[in-house]
């Protein structure tokens, strides 16, 4: 189970988080057809570093984005949604 | 037989306190401090079980969780476990056990017979039966079930108690041998935060069984100077606790025993506890564990693991052998010889597989040279007993063949360090050739490896590397360095015992078919040469195919015996064949631990509305809701479910009646942008919604899919209350946070869930109006779709005028607090008026009967608002949620599922039934709902149609073969009740 270092919470077990998905396949309102089929159905599966939006569900409730190593489970950063990472692109 | 083979003095038992027991019926003796295998084997038991798929003969190979072959059952019902290892359970007054896989009795196991036809069932047998004709395949079945297996899973519940607890630390040492105890002295010594955990119930590990003399001190001193310094700087000590598993970021599963297999609880009713403990540092010192040997009937009672014979001997002062011929291709062996000579035992031969020009140079080696009977370049061909142990040893001595009477055989193949956990935390190993081991290499966590586990050999090393582990775990932390400077020192010289040469070769005479490799499995030498023959040549493929290393004990012997067997095969060094993964749990964990406290009642919250207890006052029968508890009808005298659901919705269609509507989804969306955020959700228009006007509306998912539906009101400009179903209120909350804090986080709004801060009753009927009226003056009642506020009971109250069963209906919300005058007032008035109460399954047949969708019915993730006939509710202009997916040209397929009516022609039609065309056609639709027509009689349901709304007054079948029902029913228009709507207008 991971540790998640909430920002606003501190270090929490992974059982109070809720992962919601890829940042990369978070689907705008009028987000065009040929661009949504992509993020409904063939989401990316990286293995390596991905940034994913996550939701402190069982905490805070504020909207996450973790910047997750998804072979080694490494932590690299989490932010808040609307935060952006020094010198990174989320 | 009474403790015959027990020494008169030494070892940890307590020679005063007697325990007694039972071993299949009969009662024994033995001492506190006593395993039940070490208390059976002073009193001469040889015997423990019959072997898993050949019901051979097994005796007691190990002294410690390792052990493969003596498991047991232990306990009665309510308190039994099976599978339990015999050398890891230490007896408690009227303990019973039992032994296992044998029938009628141990002694006389007429399975046993299966060893005659061993040759016919070999490695992956089970598989080879599968291409045998299948009418022969039933008759093997029955004969492998029959035959195969190990203990009896309980029948009864458990009757104890288990709990979890969560646990932090700088610092979690595992295992209490030197090496852990010099690491947990060490960290705390720097001021870390220290938990130790140690799976016997003495701390000391191998110190228990080879006492020594560490800083001056006894080593039973040291281990209590050791536990009182720990102690005294806040350090928790965890005994029978055996960590299980290792997860990600420094979290680990301990479990703790709290009582013995099988014994009663004490006040607290509690068996065992769960700890999750997240540690900064881990430090591993789980020792390693000794192998076996290959030579014929090397399983036999009688043969065991070098370091188990003097474990047994040292520790529980039994000696378990007369006359010993000890096999080994190490120097550890010579220690346990040298104990059994000076305990008095005769050393027959050691046979030690080295050439002496390669054999150690430890004391040990040198002490037996000069007084007992070594021989190098010897081996062990055969050992020859029965299932009363072993007579005699067939051995290669200098080249010839030679007997020898023996009633032991004491056998080391070198050590395997548990790196188990190290690698369930994503670690990796490297071969270490001096041991002949894998050792742990790179660390993916914040862990550790010391002592035995990281191949450390002797214990000067041993206590050396312990001590270091410690400071560098303490450093990582940041914490300032050890007050105490030097590691634990010890007097020993005698210390490099574990250089093998790891000679896996048996001798060339050795009958392979009875070497076994995997003792637990049945698993020999020939049965890895042949699956490896058959072209299973991966590990991983050998593995399964054989079963090798898949039993209880997860092949903590046996593993890197059978990896040795296979690199033979393959002409390779063993340490490119590769290894099988190591998954948690350690050593098997019992369900009820992994369970706590989180069963019955306590597996899932229940949720009670608020006007629960005035509810339960009716008896009602109860429905869950998702978590919710609510009324389902309300039975009056001998009635029924469906007599008592047909009375309330009568009493709906005809009078009044009241329900609970409390749990509804209620969100408040507030401010300058809350009608745009509600564009966003919601797939009808919200904008042009007048204040004090409602409407129904629909959520749709990203997909294009109906998500939930429920109700929109303008409360004021810049305020609404949102509704929606019970069960998807909580996707729905989350949902609309998404929405907010995600998809717009630039408008200006804000949402709160209110759903328990609202409580509400349903009046619905042709009297509702009279009912709100009479309560609230005349007036009060606001038109269909449109919301009112005012006093009843003298409570503040909001009235929404909707209607989901058709009627004429309201909708009284009160501040929750507050809503039990309000519900006496409204049922006291609707009774007076010939009302009633009504549950959800009146609610049930009025809403199919009006054809009104419900969440987990229609809704069912795979509709969209067309195929629903909702269609025409969507905002043209798009901008909400799933708008865009709708444009798939699948979404206006004709010959997508429609929702329709349907009428039995005759019949009843079957809940949850198919629809088709004629006797053996492809279903073309399915029935949702089904229900009664309330005022006319008759049976009526909703359904999935392909195409079905342009096919209204066709004949199908709706069929359920699982409820071998049908009915011939007519596609009708989803509308069963006034069609018009003239019920709930004004």
């Amino acid at each position: 189970m991971l540790l998640i270092h909430c920002p606003h919470c501190g270090p929490r077990a992974q059982a109070e988080f809720v992962f919601e998905r890829p940042l990369e396949s978070i689907i705008q309102i009028d987000e065009a057809l040929p661009d949504l089929i992509p993020k409904l159905y063939s989401r990316v599966n990286p293995k390596g570093p991905s940034w994913e939006l996550w939701r402190h569900t069982y905490g805070c409730q504020s909207w996450l984005k973790l910047h997750r190593d998804t072979h080694n489970h490494t932590i690299h950063a989490v932010l808040e949604i609307g935060q952006t990472p020094e010198g990174g692109d989320a | 037989m009474s403790q015959t083979l027990r020494q008169t003095k030494g070892g940890r038992i307590d020679r005063s306190r007697t325990i007694r027991f039972q071993f299949d019926g009969k009662t024994h003796k033995g001492f506190e401090g006593d395993t039940l295998a070490s208390a059976l084997l002073a009193d001469g038991v040889k015997l423990f079980g019959r072997s898993f798929k050949y019901h051979r003969p097994r005796g007691v190979m190990a002294a410690g969780i390792e052990e493969p072959s003596a498991l047991v059952g232990a306990g009665t019902a309510g308190r039994y476990e099976a599978n339990t290892r015999a050398t890891d359970l230490f007896i408690y007054p009227g303990l019973k056990a039992v032994s296992q896989n044998r029938w009628p009795s141990l002694g006389l196991d007429l399975l046993s017979g299966i060893s005659l036809i061993s040759p016919f069932i070999p490695a992956g047998f089970y598989y080879k039966t599968f291409f045998g004709p299948p009418k022969l395949w039933m008759v093997y079945e029955h004969f492998i079930r029959m035959a195969a297996g190990l203990g009896k899973a309980p029948k009864v519940a458990d009757k104890d108690g288990y709990e979890h607890r969560a646990a932090f630390c700088d610092v979690l040492v595992v295992g209490s041998g030197p090496a852990g105890l010099a690491a947990a002295l060490a960290a705390s010594a720097s001021g870390a935060k220290v938990i130790l955990a140690e799976q016997d119930r003495e701390l000391g590990g191998s110190l228990l069984t080879d006492a020594a003399t560490i800083d001056g001190q006894a080593s039973d001193e040291w281990i209590a100077a050791a536990t009182t310094s720990l102690l005294a700087k806040g350090g928790r000590i965890l005994t029978r606790t055996t960590a299980a598993g290792f997860y990600d970021h420094g979290l680990l599963n301990l479990i703790e025993r709290v009582t013995e297999p099988g014994q009663a609880p004490g006040a607290d009713g509690l068996a065992q506890r769960l700890w999750r403990v997240r540690a900064g540092q881990v430090i591993l010192a789980t020792g390693a564990l000794e192998r076996p040997r290959l030579f014929a009937g090397n399983d036999l009672p009688g043969v065991m693991l070098s370091g188990a014979v003097r474990t047994y001997l040292n520790r529980y002062g039994v000696r378990t052998g007369q006359k010993v011929v000890l096999t080994t291709d190490n120097d550890d062996a010579y220690r346990t010889a040298l104990a059994l000579a000076e305990a008095g035992a005769q050393i027959v031969a050691i046979l030690d597989s080295r050439a002496a020009s390669a054999a150690g140079n430890s004391l040990s080696l040198r002490r037996a040279q000069t007084r007992l009977p070594v021989h190098f370049g010897a081996k062990l061909i055969a050992a020859k007993g029965s299932a009363k142990g072993v007579k005699s040893a067939k051995a290669l001595i200098d080249g010839q063949i030679t007997n020898l009477v023996c009633d032991l055989i004491a056998v080391s193949g070198g050590f395997s360090p548990v790196v188990h956990l190290h690698m369930q935390a994503g670690g990796t190993l490297s071969w270490n050739e001096t041991t002949g081991a894998f050792s742990p290499d790179i660390s993916r966590q914040n862990q550790t490896t010391a002592g035995a586990a990281s191949g450390a050999d002797g214990l000067g090393q041993t206590l050396t590397s312990g001590w270091e582990a410690g400071l560098a775990a303490a450093k990582a932390l940041g914490l300032k360095g050890s007050s105490v400077k030097t590691p634990p020192a010890c007097a020993e010289a005698d210390d490099q015992v574990c250089r093998s040469l790891a000679d896996w070769l048996p001798a060339p005479q050795t009958n392979l078919k009875k070497a076994f490799v995997d003792y637990q499995n049945d698993v020999t030498a020939a049965d890895l040469d042949l699956a490896w023959r058959e072209g299973y040549r991966s590990v991983e493929h050998m593995k399964r195919y054989t079963t090798l290393g898949m039993a209880t004990d997860q092949g903590k012997t046996s593993n890197l015996v059978g990896l040795a067997r296979l690199a033979l095969a393959e002409g390779r060094p063993v340490p490119s064949v590769g290894l099988t993964t190591f998954r948690p749990p350690y050593t098997p964990v019992t369900l009820g631990v992994l369970a706590g406290e989180h069963t019955g009642a306590h597996l899932s919250p229940r949720r009670r509305p608020v006007l629960y207890q005035v509810h339960a006052a009716q008896k009602p029968i109860w429905q869950p809701v998702g978590y919710w508890h609510r009324p389902r009808a309300y039975p009056q005298g001998r009635e029924d479910l469906h007599q008592s659901a047909h009375r309330e919705s009568l009493a709906v269609r005809t009078k009044v009646g009241v329900t609970d509507v409390s749990t509804l989804g209620k969100f408040d969306v507030v401010g300058p942008d809350a009608a745009a955020f509600l564009e966003l959700v919601c797939a009808t228009t919200v904008g042009k919604l007048a204040v004090g006007r409602g409407r129904y509306t629909l959520m749709l998912r990203e997909d294009g899919m109906v998500m939930d539906d429920g109700t929109v009101w303008r409360v004021a400009e810049n305020r609404f209350f949102l509704t929606s179903s019970t069960g998807g209120a909580d996707r729905m909350s989350a949902h609309l946070s998404y929405v907010r804090k995600v998809l717009a986080p630039q408008l200006k709004v804000t949402v709160a869930n209110v759903q328990e801060h609202w409580a509400a009753a349903a009046i619905a009927g042709p009297l509702a109006k009279a009912v709100v009226e009479n309560l609230m003056g005349e007036g009060a009642a606001p038109r269909h779709m449109s919301l009112g506020f005012g006093p009843l009971a003298g409570i503040p109250t909001m009235i929404l005028a909707a209607s989901y069963s058709g009627e004429r209906a309201f909708e009284i919300y009160a501040p929750s607090h507050q809503i039990g005058p309000v519900w006496d007032a409204i049922v006291e008035q609707a009774r007076g008026l010939g009302g009633c109460l009504y549950g959800l399954e009146a609610l049930e047949i009025l809403r199919i009967e009006k054809g009104h969708i419900v969440v987990g019915g229609e809704i069912d993730g795979r509709a969209t608002a067309d195929d629903l006939g909702l269609g025409k509710m969507l905002r043209p202009s798009g901008g909400f949620v799933g708008a865009t997916a709708l444009g798939r040209p699948a979404m206006s397929d004709p010959q997508r599922l429609q929702l329709i009516g349907l009428e039995a022609i005759s019949g009843t039609i079957p809940e949850g039934s198919m629809l088709i065309t004629a006797k053996g056609a492809v279903p073309c639709g399915h029935v949702t709902a089904a229900g009664m027509n309330v005022v006319q009689g008759g049976s009526i349901a909703l359904g999935f149609l392909q195409g079905g709304r342009a096919r209204l007054g066709d004949v199908l079948t709706a069929t359920s073969p699982t409820r071998k029902q049908a009915a011939q029913v007519k596609v009708v228009a989803p509308v069963f009740y006034d069609l018009a709507g003239d019920q709930y207008r004004d």
